[in-house]
């Protein structure tokens, strides 16, 4: 069934793909850490929703003959800050990103059939093409990524804050506000970079599903990144890996991967819950502690 | 609690205080000191302004009139040394957060850049702001599996950790029950006792924390008095507070009010269900 000869010579002759290895590292990285935060900040369907924009600004940017990563930075950062913005309050959190993403998908579709190339561009920005990255795009690839971590550290703390205990991070001071702009625009351009990897219609199997997967079997925000990241990077280098041989579709193998990832933390999970006896009981139905 | 003689600064100065929101207002020439160690209860019906203060002492609410002095400093900026007790809300019970992690975020939470340097002094300061609650044995599980008393402890932790010297609280027994009411209410009666941290307790309910009060703050309908339990809880100042009949009674150590109207009835949270004892 693999390959593993074949795969190896792949691996080792076939131009591009160690490329598409190191592109995928960089980008499995970047997902893995700010997945705990998405996942954290109930934001998956609105990073769903940016990823959709990105194709809308991708099959825009290939209309128009530009390079489609531009557009799809343009996409998912305008599609993250007016989800950031418009989708603060929780009650239409929802039906905001439902709004802008069909309307988003719908004009993409429209833009594609005025393009008159080759199909397999079309098909590329949905579902991925990984292959055709470039040494040119890695080095834009790895610069954005440096970017958005670099952002990202200085302001983890009271993102983690704003994001775990808001009541309490305002009352503190923390920004609350800015920050979230300031993480919606972190999603924008990391969702655009995963789009050229996986494409916009499996976004989430990289960014929301393994920090899913993490959330299941730990409760400490520092493991769930390290985990994160760990499950991140074995869904997008095993992707690519095991996609060589069949030349099959690599957001396919990336998704399984990845799902089968969160299946087996779910079983974890539980299996850990019924062994402890832990109480999924109403608060009001719990034991209080003795009084010391 | 004479502030005229103390040399120390108090740990809040309210002066002339007034908040309008358009032609509505909630109180006005509000003058009020709380001296260190002190714990003042801030009490009232729903809509008298008593969040509204709070959230003017903590910086989030800006005043029509007059001026705040908190720790030294004004309200928001001195929020340093500002601790803050919210009201026990439902936690999501997959949220990715231990107990450890809240108390540790109220150390540090509000800093820039990601916390990994100098992690063994705060995992050691963390670590006794929890033991001081009591909550060794459950911060490291997730906290939206902790019952709602074992999370107020923490929230008391998290106040605590930073070693603030004003403590804000904003209804912290609120659905909790009896036993945990007075849990939580003697840790931080603890602290003000042991550290001289002014306590600012915001309640709809004054007999939990009544043993331990020194002043009440009483807000009704735009006026207020400010005084001993005993000078403002009596039917006569409430009566002239709400200008209606107003009947208080003390029973067994209790200050019960009984009035004409329902919408007096302090023993009742409005928004909130009461969890049951058990």
């Amino acid at each position: 069934m693999f390959d593993f000869a074949k795969t190896w010579e792949l691996i080792t002759e076939l131009d591009g793909v160690q490329t598409a290895l190191i592109a995928a590292a960089v980008l499995g990285l970047l997902a893995g850490i700010l997945g705990p935060l998405i996942v954290m900040r109930r934001m998956s369907f609105a990073v769903h929703g940016t990823s959709e924009l990105a194709f809308t600004g991708a099959a825009g940017a290939l209309l128009i003959g530009v390079g489609v990563e531009y557009g799809a930075l343009l996409g998912a950062v305008a599609a993250a800050l007016l989800l950031g913005i418009l989708g603060t309050r929780d009650a239409d959190r929802d039906s905001v990103i439902g709004v802008i993403l069909s309307f988003g998908l719908g004009m993409g579709v429209l833009l594609l059939s005025f393009y008159k190339g080759r199909s397999a561009n079309k098909f590329g920005i949905l579902t991925g093409q990984i292959i055709t990255v470039d040494s040119t795009n890695l080095t834009s690839l790895v610069i954005s990524a440096v970017a958005v971590l670099a952002v990202l550290a200085c302001v983890y703390r009271p993102l983690l804050f704003a994001s775990v205990d808001r009541n309490v991070a305002v009352a503190r001071g923390v920004p609350v506000k800015t920050l979230t702009v300031v993480f919606s625009l972190l999603v924008g351009v990391a969702t655009a970079l995963s789009v050229q990897i996986v494409g916009s219609l499996l976004v989430v199997a990289l960014m929301v599903t393994p920090a899913a997967a993490a959330a299941r079997v730990t409760a400490s925000p520092l493991r769930a990144t390290v985990l994160s990241v760990i499950f991140a990077e074995v869904a997008a280098l095993g992707g690519i890996i095991l996609s060589l041989a069949p030349g099959k579709p690599v957001s396919a193998f990336v998704t399984a991967i990845s799902f089968l990832i969160y299946l087996v933390c779910r079983v974890i999970s539980w299996a850990r819950d019924r062994r402890t006896g832990v109480r999924v009981t109403a608060p009001a139905e719990r034991r209080p502690v003795p009084v010391g | 609690m004479s502030a005229a003689l103390s040399t120390v600064r108090p740990a809040v100065r309210v002066r002339g205080a007034g908040l309008a929101f358009g032609s509505r207002t909630l109180w006005s020439g509000l003058d009020l000191d709380v001296e260190q160690g002190e714990f003042l209860a801030i009490l009232g019906p729903n809509g008298s302004g008593k969040s509204s203060l709070l959230k003017a002492l903590l910086g989030m609410q800006s005043l029509s009139a007059g001026s705040i002095e908190i720790a030294g400093g004004r309200p928001g900026g001195a929020n340093r040394k500002v601790g803050y007790i919210p009201q026990q809300r439902a936690i999501d019970d997959g949220l990715t957060l231990r107990g450890v992690d809240l108390v540790g975020l109220g150390l540090d939470g509000h800093r820039w850049g990601t916390g990994v340097f100098g992690m063994r002094d705060r995992r050691r300061r963390v670590a006794e702001a929890i033991e001081a609650v009591g909550g060794t044995a459950y911060a490291k599980q997730p906290i939206g599996r902790l019952s709602g008393g074992e999370q107020q402890r923490l929230r008391v932790a998290q106040s605590l950790v930073g070693d603030p010297s004003v403590l804000l609280c904003d209804e912290p027994l609120l659905s909790l029950d009896l036993a945990h009411q007075r849990a939580v209410s003697e840790l931080i009666d603890r602290r003000r006792r042991t550290a001289d941290t002014a306590v600012l307790f915001v309640t709809h309910e004054i007999n939990p924390v009544l043993q331990f009060v020194d002043r009440v703050l009483y807000l009704v309908n735009g006026s207020f008095r400010v005084g001993k339990p005993d000078e403002v809880m009596n039917s006569e100042t409430l009566s002239e507070l709400y200008g209606t009949r107003v009947e208080v009674l003390r029973v067994g150590g209790q200050i019960h009010i009984a009035g004409s109207q329902s919408s007096l009835c302090e023993d009742q949270p409005h928004h909130h269900e009461q969890e049951a004892v058990g």
